[in-house]
């Protein structure tokens, strides 16, 4: 055992202490309060069940996205990325979206993935909104290096904030160069994007304690069905199932 | 003129469609098909309403497309291109031809599919329709437009933000009520006006119109069967009569109108097709308006005769346009929310309009009524085609 240990420490990158995200409360265009608070390492087994039937989605790049944040919510759990960290957003406990990132040093941020499971509502946005906030005001940052892989991202990062490039320097995700959201960026898009209160009355945060599914049915509903009549994907009897492990 | 009823009514939900074009419009014209239940009765023609496909598509001869996918040669076949009115006109097309005697039995299906290009194009593909010269090479979009009309018209009449709001909440209301809408989220005034994370879930598009002001980009298909009264008749159901048409235009850009925020077109064309009808609008038991976006419902409602000048956003305040009030608007959830494939849109609304009318509307039914109307805003505003329809039994 101690054997093992030893190992898991030479693969197991040093963590720096980070501050936790503060949850806070977002009344949706639905009239719908979602909760926006920090996942821990315990519950990445059902984010991974929750994004698991995206992975066949090709519509909007949910396929790439979603294989991509599967593998470093993964890397999350099993401490393999330095610095990681995941928020989620809860309507009711259920999950509405997941967004992730890490702290490359302390004046320097790298965002991740957004994946929006409840759509139309602009969730994807705030939860962006709330990792941006995140490596600003409570990481203390300078800037956030951030690329797009699929055009709604790039609508909603680049073109809205809108980001600056910084095509100098490659993104951790390797496709294309870096765009960046300095600072100054992110506080004059504060008002129009950065959303939330806070604290988040009890009762609310009571209801986003425990991480609930929408089940793998409404999960497609909602990514594809809603948005107009759905494409044929793999079936599911083609697709391996996430098992749900350890403790929420 | 002969009567002309609509014998069969079908669409398929709107929305983001990987459904081929003419497969599309072959979906929507056999539903309707099915509906009518011709038995041995043949089809004389076929009229497509479509806006974008040369552009949007790469598809030209679109109806002769569907009469080979539909195999219902020799049927005459031709399609229509009138912009956003090009269903209503396609109808007009194929009441013309029964009317006149040329065709017994006609088939009319509009058909769009927007989604096929990125949203930056599909905007630009339909501001193509505005003013060459003076409009478009300025950077003009429908959105804009609007939102110079709606800033002009809100100043007029007094109409304010929350008005527009409860529109936008009632019809994404009544979409939810639509298998066929193409989105199904309900929104509150909470949300999208007073909470303050609003102006996130909200922002504007082209002020004072904001997103939730403005229909969504569609894909889908609608379809009817015209005949003649008499084969109407025969068939032995209760059909829906096309009891009045109305079409009027107006200066194509907007800044040549004497009073920009007038809807001459669409007062007109009512006029017309009120007159053809014999009605006023005070007989109308409901109404499809073409919301594309929130300030249009307000302002063609007055400028059909439904309210006076600045009556339409009280009247809405007080839930007179809700399902249950006394003139429901946009029971299928309008543009705004059932979508808008612009070639489609005119068929669609007809659709709608003859499932309240048979009683078919299921959760979204209105009270019992027997005339329905609708207005199909082509251009801005410069092209309009205003119908009437009527229960038979009426």
């Amino acid at each position: 055992m101690g054997h093992a240990s030893d190992l898991e420490a030479l693969l197991r990158p040093p963590a720096r202490e980070m501050p936790l995200y503060p949850p806070k409360v977002i009344t949706l265009a639905s009239g719908e309060p979602m909760v926006v608070r920090q996942a821990t390492r315990e519950e990445v087994p059902i984010l991974l069940e929750a994004i698991a039937p995206l992975l066949w989605v090709e519509r909007d790049y949910y396929d790439i996205v979603s294989a991509r944040l599967f593998s470093e919510l993964l890397a999350y759990r099993r401490y393999r990325v330095r610095d990681e960290y995941v928020l989620v957003g809860l309507i009711d406990g259920v999950l509405a979206g997941i967004v992730n990132g890490r702290e490359v040093d302390p004046k320097t941020g790298m965002s991740y993935h957004t994946v929006t499971i409840r759509r139309g509502l602009r969730v994807g946005s705030h939860l962006f909104a709330a990792k941006m906030e995140y490596h600003i005001e409570y990481l203390g940052e300078d800037e956030v290096l951030i690329v797009a892989e699929s055009p709604i991202g790039f609508r909603r990062w680049m073109i809205e904030y809108p980001l600056e490039k910084r095509y100098d320097v490659q993104h951790e995700l390797g496709g294309v160069p870096s765009w960046v959201l300095s600072r100054e960026t992110y506080f004059a898009a504060k008002p129009r994007l950065v959303a939330g209160r806070r604290p988040v009355p009890d009762p609310l945060l009571r209801s986003a304690e425990t991480i609930r599914l929408p089940g793998e049915e409404a999960v497609r509903r909602q990514v594809l069905g809603e948005k107009g009549e759905a494409p044929a994907a793999v079936p599911p009897a083609k697709r391996p199932r996430a098992k749900r492990g350890g403790g929420r | 003129m002969r009567p002309v009823g609509i014998v069969g009514a079908a669409m398929t939900k709107f929305g983001r469609s990987e459904t081929a074009l003419v497969d599309l419009a072959a979906l929507a014209s056999l539903g309707a098909l099915r509906d009518a239940d011709l038995g041995e009765v043949p089809v004389d023609a076929i009229v497509v309403a479509n806006m974008g496909a040369a552009r949007l598509n790469r598809q030209t001869a679109l109806a002769s497309a569907l009469v080979d996918r539909l195999c219902l040669y020799p049927a005459a076949a031709e399609t229509v291109e009138n912009g956003p009115a090009s269903g209503a006109s396609a109808v007009k097309v194929g009441v013309q031809a029964i009317a006149s005697g040329m065709a017994d039995v006609v088939l009319v299906t509009g058909v769009e599919k927007m989604r096929a290009v990125s949203n930056l194009e599909a905007t630009d593909f339909v501001a193509s329709l505005s003013h060459p010269d003076v409009e478009y090479i300025y950077g003009v979009t429908l959105p804009s437009l609007a939102g110079l009309f709606a800033r002009l018209y809100m100043e007029r009449y007094g109409v304010e933000r929350r008005h527009l709001a409860m529109i936008a909440v009632k019809n994404h209301a009544n979409a939810m009520k639509n298998p066929f809408a193409h989105i199904h989220q309900p929104i509150t005034i909470e949300g999208i006006l007073t909470a303050p994370e609003a102006v996130v879930n909200n922002p504007p598009i082209a002020s004072p119109l904001h997103l939730f002001d403005c229909c969504p980009v569609s894909d889908g298909a609608a379809s009817l069967v015209l005949a003649a009264g008499e084969i109407a008749e025969r068939l032995g159901r209760p059909f829906v009569r096309v009891a009045g048409i109305g079409q009027a235009t107006d200066t194509h850009a907007v800044h040549e109108r004497s009073d920009p925020v007038d809807l001459v077109a669409v007062r007109r064309a009512s006029e017309r097709a009120f007159s053809m009808a014999g009605l006023t609008p005070g007989d109308v038991d409901v109404a499809e308006l073409h919301d594309a976006f929130t300030i249009l419902e307000l302002a063609e409602s007055e400028a059909a005769g439904f309210f006076p000048p600045g009556e339409a956003g009280p009247a809405v305040e007080r839930g007179e346009t809700s399902l249950t009030g006394r003139l429901p608007i946009n029971p299928s959830g309008g543009l705004k929310a059932k979508g808008h494939p612009v070639g489609a849109t005119g068929v669609a609304q007809l659709v709608e309009l003859v499932w309240q009318l048979r009683g078919e509307a299921g959760e979204r039914q209105v009270r019992d009524g027997g005339i329905g109307f609708a207005c199909n805003f082509g251009g801005f505003g410069n092209n309009v085609v205003a119908t009437v329809l009527r229960r038979e039994d009426r």
